[in-house]
Order: C-alpha cells, then structure tokens, then sequence
C-alpha cells in the first residue's frame, strides 16, 4: 500500500495537478501547479517548501555512536561537533560508495543520520560489538525543507535562533509550538534549511510556516523543481549518478567517491587514523591513481546547439525538463569517453547542462561531444567540461 | 590605437567599489585627457551593448550618460521605501540569445523569472486565463469557443514557422540596397536566397503580416473577441496603429519573435525589472573594461573635415576618439548631435519625416494587496504574468479611435503586471507593485498638453482597471504617470515613442532610420548609431546596439571610417595594421 507522508493533508490540497510520484513508497507531488519551471524559481529567487519525509532517517545514539559513525562514514565525523552536520558518503571495503546521507550530530552520543534507501540491516552489521543504538526513525520524522534566498528570513520570524545557523548547522527550536531541530542543510544548491518535526506536529509545523510566507512569494515546489535544483547544483542521486555498490552487478555501475567528485570527502585520508570500511581502498586509489573517470558538469555550446537544430529545421529547444538518463559522450572522432548521467536546460545558467562521466584527461576547460537525438538520428553537440557545481549562489554558504 | 586587452585594462587603475552611478562629474578632466578608441553617447540598454562588444575586442570605450542612472528607459526605481516600479520599460523578450551569452551576462546577474501566466479579464465579468499547460489552455480556449481551441494551435504553428523565417533578419545589418560594395551585394544576394527556400505559406504569411492588419490575419483563425483582443493587442503596442489598420501585423509578428527560454512570444520579467537588466548590462560592460561617466549630457559631436573627433558635453568639457557612436534616436543623432547642414539633404529630410508620434504612456501603482477579480474569488494566481485589458478588437480599435482625433482613450488598451508576483524583493511582503503599460496616449494633444492632462490620464486608467476590479482604487497607496511627454524628457526618446521611432514598414530594415543608412554608418566618417531607431529597432533587443559594434569594428579592420567618404579618399582596402597606425 502507498503510504502518505505526515504533510499529505496540506500537499493534497495544495497540489492542483493530481500528479503524484512514489518515493520511498511514500506519494510525493511531481509539482503542485501546472508550472513546475514558476516552482524553480521560488527556490531561486523566493522559497519554497518541499516534503522530504520520505528519506529513510536513523537515529545512531549510545557511548559507541560516534566511534561506529567513525567508521562507517568516509568524512570524520568526530570533527563533526555537537550542533553540526556533513553531507557524507558510506563505502564497501573496495571503496565504492553504498550511499550518500546527512548526518547530524545533536549531543555527544545523539546522531541522526539520512540515507537514499533502507539500510538498517547493513548498518546494524556493522555495528557489532559496539555500544550503540540505530534506530530507523524514518516514520517518526516529517521533513520539511525551505529552500531559496528567502528562506532565512522567513524562518528566523519563526525562530530566531535560525538566523545564526551558519552552513550545515543544527539547532533545535519551537515552530509553531512544536519541539523541532532546523539545519541548514538542503537538496537544491541554494540557501535552505530542513526542519525535522515529529510527525504527529508535522502539521502544526507545516501551517506556521506556510502562514509566515504569505505574501512573499512562497509555494511549495515537486520533484521536477528539485531535480532541476539539483543537476545545477551538482547534488548526487542515487540510481542516476551512481549504483549501490551493495546491489551492484558489475563495477561499471560502482562509483568511487573520487570518482563523484567527493574527493574533498577523503582529503587527508593519507594521516586519517581511522579504520573505516573502504579506507584502504580510497587510500591505494589516491596512491595508484586508479580513478577510472570523474563526475563533473558540462555546458553544451549553445552557438553549436543552435546551428544543428537549425539545420535541422526545428527550433533548438530550451527545455529545462531534467533528463535523468543516459546520454552518451563522445571525443571528435566519436570513440565514446563517458556518458551524461542528467541534463536539462538550466534557466539561471541560460545553456543546456549536463551531469557527467568523463575521463580524467578531460579536465575542466575540455571538449567533449555530447550525443542527442534530433530528428530521431543522433548529432553530437560540442560541450565543455566544467567543474561542479554549476550554479553556486554565494547565499547557499554565506 | 590597437591597443590590446591587457594594457587597455592596466592602463586603468579601477577601484572595487568605483560603481558607475556613484562617479561624480570630477572625472571629467582625467577622462577628457585620456585617449579613448570610441566614445558611445547614451547608456540605455543599446549604448551599453554596442559599448560591451567594443571594449570586448579590445577598444578604450567611454559610454557617456546624461542621467544619473544608466539603463535609457530600461530602468527600475525605488520610488516609496520597498516598493520599485520598473518605471517604463518593464519586460523581456526580444533581447538577442546571443547578446546573453557572448556577453557573459550570466556570470553578471542575468536572472530572467518565467512569467507563467496570462490573465484576459472581459467586460462581462469572465476572463480568458493562460497557464503553463497547453491542454489546459486549450481547455479555458473552448469554454469561450470551442472551434478556436485547436485554432489556436494551428495560429501559433504557423507564426512560429514565420518567425523562424523571420528571427535570422534580426540577428544581421539589414544589406545596403543602394551600395555598390560587393560584400553588400553578396549579402543580398544570401537575403534573396534565404526567401527563395521559404515555404510558399510561411512565405505567404510573412508577408500578409509584414504588410498587413492583425485583425485580417487573426480572423482567418478565430471566432472568439477575447481571444483576438489578446493577441491582437500585441499588434498595437507602441504603435499608433489600431488591430484594424494595415501595418499592425507588423507589430504582431515582431512581438511573437521574441522568446524566452526557446519559446516564440513568450516573455520574462528580469531580477528587479529592467533596471536590474540593465545594470547587468553595466556590469558585463565594466568587465569587459567599459567606463560609464553618468550626469554627462553630450551636447555636440565635434567633427573635423567631415570626420567625428569627439564630443562636448553641455558644460563645454571635451572628450577625444576616432569613433563616436550614437545610441540616441534618429531625430537627435542626425539634426541635433550634428549640423545637419553636414549631412546630405534627403537624409536630413527622411529623417525629419521620421515618425515618432509616441502614443503609449505608463501608469504604475503601489498596491497594498492584490486586486480581486470577482469571478476568481480570491485567488491571486492568475496575476503571475500580464493582465490584459484588450477584451476584444473592437475595444482596441475603439481605443484607437480617441488616438486618432489627438485625445487619449477612454477606455485605454492596458498591459499590467503585478510584477511582485513574480520578483518579491519588488514589493513589501503582502505589498505589491503594478507596471500598466498604457494605450493609446499620443504625444501630441489637441487643444491641451500633458502637464495639463496627467492626473486626468492617471484617472482614467484608475477608472479603467476599477471597472474590472471593483475595489481596486482602495489599495493604491502610490501612483506614478509617465506620459509620453514625461518619456520624451526623461529618457530623452522623442515625442515619447518607445521604439525611438514607429515600427511601419517605411519605417524598417533597408528603411530605418533612411534609406542607405540602414547600415549603422552615418555620412560623417567615424560617427555610428546603434539606437532603437536603428535596424531591428525597439524593445529591450540589444540587436542594434550589437550590429552595430560589428559595423564599426569591420569598418575599422577594413581602415575607414563610415560613409562613402573613406572610400572617395582611398582608404579601403587599408590593411587594419595600417589602420590602427593611422588612427
């Protein structure tokens, strides 16, 4: 059976489409109005609300908490200071990624920690032996996230102590009279915060919130509108950008961090005395230079993408629907390098954007060819390589 | 001359926080001084383009402008504490693709918002309300006529292969009909290739709408007032044209040329209206190593044996460059920067002739809330775009009318947006501003002027809108009229025409702003024009300003001047290197 999340009795109202996804078994709204781009831009240039309850959420808590997070996590949690988070990655002991997640840390031994899928089993596997707790808290917890460059002001009218939150800090607080932890943390590459209500207050939280934005050009915004947010962002998703070492077939669908451009994740891996599960791998791949290829964005050239829909008799599209597919890279003489893993056309960047797999060799500044069906044969658009993120607003850390 | 990016940036020491609209007058002197490779006269949005491209390919550029903002007419102002009002110009669309990249307009702020609505109210209390989503359009089309729902398919198809024919003159200098250079010639020959492909309709199409009325074209498609009143209303916009006279097809098509985001007629609204457009452009301009000197009205271009050498400003301050480029109107380019005694006879005529005959004024409100549209309840939805009062044809034509005896209308044709909708940061959280674009004003009044007629415009308009939104004269905390006086002597643009000259077939292409000096070239060597009044002409387009950096820089590759003079003395055909030595 479908599951509704804590927010549905508002969402529902809100979503005039009747557009429904599944996430995590949960219905999330694809967008709320017929315009998903007019979402976008709340998040760009106003705020808006998404529900990320769906997220598979697990409470990590006991005297061991820290030491199990320790070596699990490829970024040392124990910098990771009381009121703080870090958007982290887990690994199998060849060093590819299981998953991505947020951890953030709420006392001493009190952690929560985000994951894409469920992974309670191989959490709990990994804790043998240790004093500490793992919970799937996931039910408990409604998400409500705030996106956009008015998201500080609007929740600090709520809760003024989310005006000092500096990037991926953590704070509890009092929205609409309900007991909740806010972090500055968020899915769309732009100023935001999340705000964990407990799900029985999730709709006292929601209405707050919503009241406090009346007025000021905030809506709430789909999965379209995120994963535009996202692929300009340069945010990982699983199952696009990467595969679940854990399920996997073969390592052409297995992802390294360096590989993902997580590579500031392992910085230091070298003095890192922890004994984390990967780390010996991470360490001979930074050593051997085994990286197979690397994530990065590329900016197809819009006077070449222009010139082939024109000689094709069309009118070259600016479609900003993210493409969340394979789409094949090419060198000049078209052996393939790699492949796209999203694309759409970015409306803040004004150029059609990719995510994607690259070989080493094709450093920022690059070309490549990017494959596209036009007319129903393909042509091969010439793109460059660029470093993520694409779109980095300086309000997103400031 | 030819000096390269690098020293012509050294060469000036800027300071971060030296923002243009803070440099004081005291500069003067220093920049007098100084040598500059091109002097551009008016910093709205062509100015700074045709500045941008120069310095990008490396000339010393000095944009002189007469205000103490830059953006022409594209400007937004604070004028109530959080309240900014995009006081004329006040949406894109037509701006080159092209312009936004090359540029880099982007890494500068660019920020076009989707405007993803359009609200028609009618006179009987329904509306005709445009979304994002085409089956829902074609679903709100038939409720008011259900043949005109896949009619409106089949109109905007093909417009759109028209403007697909059309777009490519736009991004090109029209050729010289009326010159013997070869390389005119070969451009006119690829002009009479590139029709001879065309499609017979599209073809066909193009030239009923290039010549002719909207309401003949839309009424080949439609049954329904409301919806020919919205288009239609496209077809008079800065015009003084009514849908029923020939010439408004003109006007139509060049409105669905321009796009947003890829898609013909479509329309954004910039960060902070076209003033925050334009002080990107400012900024790109400076990046690219431009200096903008604002409160400096240029009074005269200083010519030399029939070459521009500078300008002078009103205050007798003089500034020195070979090339001196004009982004004012034709009126003021030809008979008041310069003697027309130095120009030739029939030019100096044709451009008296010129037609401005301004005919649109702006009225722009601060709201306490948003207005209520009875048949919406309270839904606030429908205002995330334009709101077109142009319930039909004839009400446009009607409006016409009163335009034609010299009065304004009665029951004005309104383009609105509550433009806080889409850009919060413009208004006060629940606040909220208005732009209300205003037709038909004509510049000239019989029997009154506008200092006398203002507040009864603003009136009318007031009136106009109430009738529609019962109510709607309780939330005005702040009106703002700009009649087409007030543009004419605000930004300068004659008689008030905000295309800095009429959109009428005499009026375009080979034509504008006359004919052999469609070319951006004038007959003084060295002094261009890149204004609206220029090749493609109005709205926020940037075109003329970017053709005619490419004029001026090709003509300085190929060693002259402008005109015909610089051939008549031998100097084509010089080698740039023996250019830039001489110059």
């Amino acid at each position: 059976m479908i599951r509704t999340t804590p927010f549905h009795e508002r969402t529902s109202a809100l979503n005039e489409t009747g557009l429904w996804e599944h996430w995590a078994n949960h219905l999330v709204a694809t967008r709320y109005q017929m315009s998903d781009k007019f979402e976008y831009f709340a998040v760009r240039n106003s705020a808006g609300l998404f529900d990320t309850s769906p997220l598979f959420k697990y409470r990590v808590h006991g005297p061991d908490a820290e030491r199990f997070l320790a070596g699990l996590l490829i970024r040392d949690v124990r910098t990771c200071a009381v009121g703080h988070g870090q958007y982290t990655a887990w690994c199998d002991d060849r060093g590819y990624v299981v998953d991505d997640g947020v951890v953030l840390r709420h006392g001493r031994d009190e952690y929560s920690l985000t994951a894409a899928e469920a992974s309670l089993a191989y959490l709990q596997s990994l804790a043998a032996g240790l004093d500490v707790g793992i919970d799937d808290v996931s039910a408990e917890w409604a998400i409500l996230a705030v996106q956009g460059p008015r998201s500080r002001d609007l929740l600090t009218a709520l809760a003024p102590e989310v005006g000092k939150l500096g990037y991926f800090d953590v704070s509890a607080a009092t929205i609409g009279g309900v007991p909740v932890t806010v972090s500055r943390t968020g899915y769309t590459g732009d100023l935001g915060y999340e705000i964990w209500a407990p799900s029985d207050g999730a709709l006292a939280v929601w209405d707050a919130v919503w009241q406090a934005g009346r007025g000021r050009g905030v809506i709430p915004f789909g999965m379209t509108a995120l994963y535009m947010a996202r692929i300009e962002a340069g945010l990982l998703l699983r199952d696009v950008d990467f595969h679940s070492s854990r399920f996997a077939w073969t390592d052409a669908e297995r992802a390294t961090p360096i590989e993902l451009g997580l590579a500031w994740m392992v910085r230091g891996i070298e003095a890192d005395d922890r004994a984390f599960v990967g780390r010996d791998a991470i360490r001979r791949e930074v050593a051997q230079r085994t990286s197979r290829w690397r994530l990065g964005g590329l900016m197809v050239d819009w006077r070449d993408y222009d010139r082939i829909y024109r000689a094709a008799g069309l009118i070259p599209p600016k479609d900003h629907t993210p493409i969340q597919d394979e789409y094949y890279v090419y060198d000049d003489e078209l052996n393939q390098l790699g492949f796209a893993t999203s694309q759409m056309y970015s409306p803040a960047l004004q150029r059609h954007i990719a995510l994607a797999r690259v070989p080493l060799d094709r450093t920022p500044g690059s070309r490549v060819k990017l494959e596209l069906g036009v007319n129903h044969r393909y042509e091969y658009f010439d793109a460059e390589v660029t470093r993520l993120p694409l779109f980095n607003p300086p309000r997103r850390t400031a | 001359m030819a000096t390269t990016n690098g020293t012509a940036r050294d060469g000036r020491a800027r300071k971060g926080d030296a923002r243009p609209d803070r440099r004081a007058a005291h500069d003067r002197g220093r920049d007098a001084r100084r040598p500059w490779d091109a002097i551009v006269i008016g910093g709205g949005h062509n100015g700074l383009t045709n500045a941008a491209y120069l310095a990008k390919a490396g000339l010393r550029t000095l944009v002189l402008e007469r205000r103490p903002i830059v953006g022409g007419a594209a400007i937004t102002e604070e004028l109530r504490p959080g309240f900014w009002f995009t006081t004329f110009s006040y949406a894109l669309s037509l701006l080159r693709p092209d312009i936004i990249q090359e540029l880099e307009l982007v890494k500068h702020g660019f920020f076009p918002i989707l405007m993803p609505t359009t609200f028609c109210p009618m006179e009987n209390g329904d509306y005709l309300l445009f979304g994002m989503d085409h089956q829902e359009n074609v679903q709100e089309i038939a409720r008011h006529s259900r043949h005109d729902a896949d009619a409106y398919d089949a109109f905007n198809h093909d417009i759109a292969r028209v403007c697909q024919a059309i777009k490519p003159l736009l991004d090109a200098a029209p050729p010289d009909i009326f010159s013997d250079d070869p390389e005119e010639l070969v451009a006119l020959a690829s002009l009479g290739q590139r029709f001879r492909g065309l499609d017979k309709k599209v073809l066909h199409d193009a030239v009923r709408l290039l010549t002719g009325s909207a309401a003949d074209f839309l009424d080949d498609y439609f049954e329904s007032d409301i919806l020919k009143g919205y288009l239609a209303s496209s077809s008079i916009i800065g015009t003084k044209v009514g849908p029923y006279s020939q010439g408004s097809g003109l006007v139509l098509l060049y409105h669905f040329i321009g796009e947003h985001d890829g898609e013909f007629g479509a329309w954004a609204f910039h960060k902070r209206g076209n003033g925050g457009f334009t002080q990107v452009l400012a900024r790109a301009a400076e990046a690219f190593g431009v200096e903008i000197r604002l409160e400096s009205p240029v009074e005269r271009v200083i010519t030399r044996d029939g070459r521009a050498t500078g300008v002078a400003l009103a205050d007798g301050t003089e500034y020195h460059a070979p090339i001196v480029v004009s982004a004012l109107d034709p009126r003021r380019t030809f008979l008041e920067l310069v003697e027309p005694r130095e120009l030739p006879t029939d030019l100096v005529e044709t451009i008296r002739r010129f037609r401005f005959q301004g005919t649109s004024a702006k009225v722009n409100f601060a709201l306490d809330g948003y207005p209520r549209y009875p048949a919406l309840g309270d839904r606030t939805d429908q205002y995330r775009g334009f709101t077109n009062i142009g319930p039909s044809m004839e009400y446009l034509e009607r409006a016409f009318d009163d335009a034609k005896y010299g009065w304004f209308s009665k029951r004005p044709y309104l383009d609105t947006a509550i433009q806080s909708t889409v850009d919060p940061d413009m208004a006060p959280p629940g606040k909220a501003v208005m732009s209300c674009f205003v037709q038909y004003a004509p510049y000239h009044l019989r029997e009154s002027d506008w200092d006398t007629e203002r507040e009864h415009l603003g009136d009318t308009v007031q009136a106009t809108i109430e009738s529609f939104f019962p109510g709607f004269g309780d939330l005005v905390l702040q009106r703002e009229i700009r009649t087409p006086l007030d543009i004419e002597r605000t930004v300068g643009l004659s008689e008030g025409n905000i295309f800095a000259g009429e959109f009428l077939a005499p009026q375009m292409y080979f034509f504008r702003p006359a004919p052999g000096w469609s070319n951006y070239r004038t007959p003084i060597d060295g002094y261009y024009q890149c204004g609206s009044g220029t090749h493609p002409g109005g709205c926020v387009m940037g075109a003329p300003g970017k053709l005619a950096a490419q004029r001026i820089l090709r003509d300085r590759d190929r060693g002259r001047g402008s005109g015909e003079r610089g051939e008549r003395d031998g100097v084509r055909g010089e080698s740039p290197a023996a250019a830039a030595a001489r110059t």
